[in-house]
């Protein structure tokens, strides 16, 4: 039961809700008329005017010219981008280490132990800043380049793989061997004599596979021509050792999650499934995990939230993400200041509103139902 | 009761905010110098200056700050204040450095910045005189064999992002038909590192800060400059907030003084010597002998004598941080008109 507050502490209340709406309301109106007094009114119509800058890595064609609308798309896939990855890698990284904590070998709990302290207990950027420099020192240059199988090769540049050159059927299959891998676990489901056809349903892989192969005309192999090197697709070291920084940080947080949320499930429910035989593995993958999972899924979301923001620290190590090219290179070459800020807070509120939206849809899903 | 204390803290500081509003307004109202006053009442300039680049401006190993911008910052404290320590730098990056000074953070900036006609005009800010000249600049390793920037076609060149740098590469790249492509950093450290580690074929800034970047690689000698710059030439200054003319006007008047002692062959060593026996009327009116020019101005007398004396001339400065003793950036177009340089100076009279 809730206790009803004081009335005084109502009025209390309502006074500060007023004197925060004045207090915003103030500062709003100063940043207002100092924008005004030096370049007219707020304005988004820059985001159709062309820009003159090069954007360095890109999921999507860019050219010098293009709108500022079109960096910001470009921006925010790249931030996504990295967010995306790193929160799988910190995920699954995370679970590895909380159950190591919980082993009961003594080096397998101390090396997540350590693994935890250090990680936790240095600064992100300081984190972010050694990967990219590690990447650095250890890669050969251009022209020294690693051969790695398949034509893909490995220096300072970054790694480059060969890409695909579609051929004329390409718009119809490859679409088409995205849709049968999609379609997996449904198929999986499918009843077919009393029981769901289950791993029969892998039988569509190799099918999108072959769907994909005949929808290449040639590969494009990474070749040295002038400084650089040309052809296939290149994944540079600002996006691998960002993806490290964020997802190795994030994975010590979780990891201390995961821990928590096994030791809260009852010590009875362990012992209750090794009584009825069930394995070690099979106690924590069938009857701890998926209790500890309700437990570990709201603190694990507000780390997915933090990952997404922290990768505006991307910014130190030249990786073009929102932070570094739009509230940096855009703002100066527009010099529309507080629009550029507005718009960045604008998209990464979008963006972890719709991921803790999602988040919490999941959480009501597997919450435990009361009989 | 917390909540209660809580609403009366933001009450206290919606307050303070109007007070701040209005004193800023009334000050706009006044005609006398609002920023010079404002400094006087502190008894301390606020100079905006680079986080760290050698030449401009840098801490040496006591923690002190050294530099050409840092000696321009010095000096305007020695003329206003009558002492080259009473000073706060605060280092910016290029990303915010012009936000900082509009918000009134910093009394003026001086930090390597080309002065360009948008931010005179979109920005609002003035641009009272200049400190350096220089030109966009490509710094290569050697081993590549470049002797044109346009022979850098498809490679990659390590730069600060928020710069006039970008733009200017943009316009070559469109004007000559070639791609460079760029690798934006934050900070120099880390673009120096990427730079020194291979991760780009080159660096590019303005002359004076490519200099300073080759004296921080693992091996300078393996780096060379490409002869041929782009963007023109870049004249390089402090920055005020328009509207504050008195202010602006001691920012320009010191850098003139420093150019007008070099011109004339004061130095520290020897401008007491000079003020004891000089009959030079000009010199007398320079070092505060006689014409009263510092009340003028809104100082004493003795500003511009105090500066030959605490700070030396440009010619002295320039030597220490890009001369010989510094950088090794031979002085060219950085040099006084009488020897081949572009720096004049109005006459003091």
């Amino acid at each position: 039961m809730t206790r009803r507050p004081s009335r005084r502490a109502r009025v209390a209340q309502w006074v500060l809700l007023g004197v925060v709406v004045a207090v915003v309301w103030f500062l709003g109106s100063i940043a207002a008329a100092t924008s005004a007094r030096r370049h007219g009114p707020l304005s988004f119509a820059y985001l159709a005017d062309p820009t003159n800058f090069d954007i360095p890595f890109r999921l999507i064609p860019w050219t010098i010219g293009d709108s500022y609308g079109r960096a910001l798309l470009v921006c925010v896939l790249n931030t996504l981008l990295v967010s995306a990855m790193s929160i799988v890698a910190a995920t699954l990284l995370g679970l590895l280490v909380g159950v190591m904590r919980l082993s009961t070998n003594w080096l397998v709990r101390n090396i997540a132990l350590g693994f935890i302290e250090l990680v936790r207990n240095t600064p992100q950027l300081v984190q972010i800043i050694f990967w990219y420099v590690a990447v650095l020192e250890t890669l050969p240059g251009p022209r020294q380049s690693i051969r790695l199988p398949f034509g893909a090769l490995l220096n300072i540049r970054g790694l480059y793989l060969p890409s695909f050159i579609a051929n004329d059927l390409a718009t119809a299959l490859w679409p088409l061997a995205l849709v049968l891998l999609l379609a997996v676990p449904f198929v999986w489901r499918v009843p077919f004599r009393d029981f769901p056809l289950g791993v029969k349903s892998f039988l569509l892989v190799p099918l999108a596979v072959l769907a994909f192969v005949a929808g290449i005309d040639h590969t494009d192999l990474p070749a040295m021509q002038g400084f650089n090197i040309a052809g296939g697709v290149q994944v540079v070291p600002e996006l691998v050792a960002l993806w490290a920084g964020l997802s190795i940080y994030a994975s010590a947080f979780i990891a201390e999650i995961v821990r928590a949320a096994i030791l809260s499930v009852h010590k009875g429910q362990r012992e209750a499934a090794l009584s009825l035989g069930l394995r070690p593995r099979q106690v924590l993958s069938k009857i701890v995990l998926p209790q500890a999972l309700r437990v570990m899924v709201p603190p694990t979301t507000s780390q997915y939230l933090n990952i997404i923001k922290s990768s505006s620290l991307g910014a130190a190590i030249a990786y073009p993400e929102l932070y570094e090219i739009f509230a940096g290179t855009a703002m100066m070459q527009s010099n529309r200041e507080i629009e550029s800020i507005a718009l960045l807070m604008g998209v990464f509120l979008s963006i972890n509103l719709v991921v803790s939206a999602f988040m919490n849809w999941y959480n009501h899903r597997i919450v435990l139902v009361g009989r | 009761m917390s909540l209660m204390r809580v609403g009366l803290a933001a009450c206290g500081l919606a307050f303070a905010g109007f007070l701040a509003c209005t004193d800023i307004a009334v000050a706009q109202d006044s005609l006398k110098s609002p920023t010079m006053d404002a400094i006087k009442k502190r008894d301390q300039l606020i100079c905006g200056v680079d986080t760290g680049i050698p030449g401009y401006a840098f801490q040496d190993s006591k923690g002190e700050w050294q530099g050409l911008d840092v000696a321009y910052c010095r000096a305007i404290a020695d003329a206003l204040l009558g002492s080259p320590t009473k000073v706060k730098f605060i280092g910016t990056t290029s990303k915010v450095r012009f936000s900082v000074l509009a918000s009134g953070e910093i009394d003026v900036l001086i930090r390597d910045s080309e002065l360009t006609f948008v931010r005179n005009t979109q920005l609002g800010l003035d641009e009272p005189a200049y400190n350096f000249y220089t030109a966009q600049t490509f710094m290569v390793r050697k081993s590549l064999n470049v002797t044109h920037a346009k022979e850098l076609n498809g490679a990659t060149i390590c730069l600060l992002t928020g710069t006039t740098l970008e733009t200017n590469i943009a316009d070559y790249n469109r004007a000559n038909g070639i791609t460079i492509k760029t690798l934006l950093f934050d900070k120099p450290e880390e673009a120096f590192a990427a730079a020194d580690a291979g991760r780009c074929d080159g660096y590019t800034d303005d002359g004076g800060s490519v200099a300073a970047a080759r004296s921080t690689m693992k091996k300078p000698d393996d780096w060379m400059f490409i002869p041929e710059t782009i963007g023109g030439l870049q004249p390089i200054g402090p920055y005020t907030r328009l509207g504050d003319q008195g202010w602006s006007r001691l920012v320009h008047w010191v850098q003139n003084a420093m150019i007008e002692g070099e011109l004339m062959g004061v130095t520290k060593a020897n401008v007491d010597q000079m003020k004891a026996s000089t009959k030079d009327p000009e010199m007398r009116r320079y070092l505060g002998l006689e014409g009263g020019f510092g009340v003028l101005l809104g100082v004493d007398n003795d500003w511009a004598y105090r500066i030959a004396k605490d700070i030396g001339n440009y010619g002295e400065v320039y030597e220490a941080y890009f001369g010989a003793q510094g950088l090794g950036l031979p002085r060219g177009m950085n040099n006084v008109y009488s020897k081949g340089g572009l720096f004049v100076t109005q006459s003091w009279h």
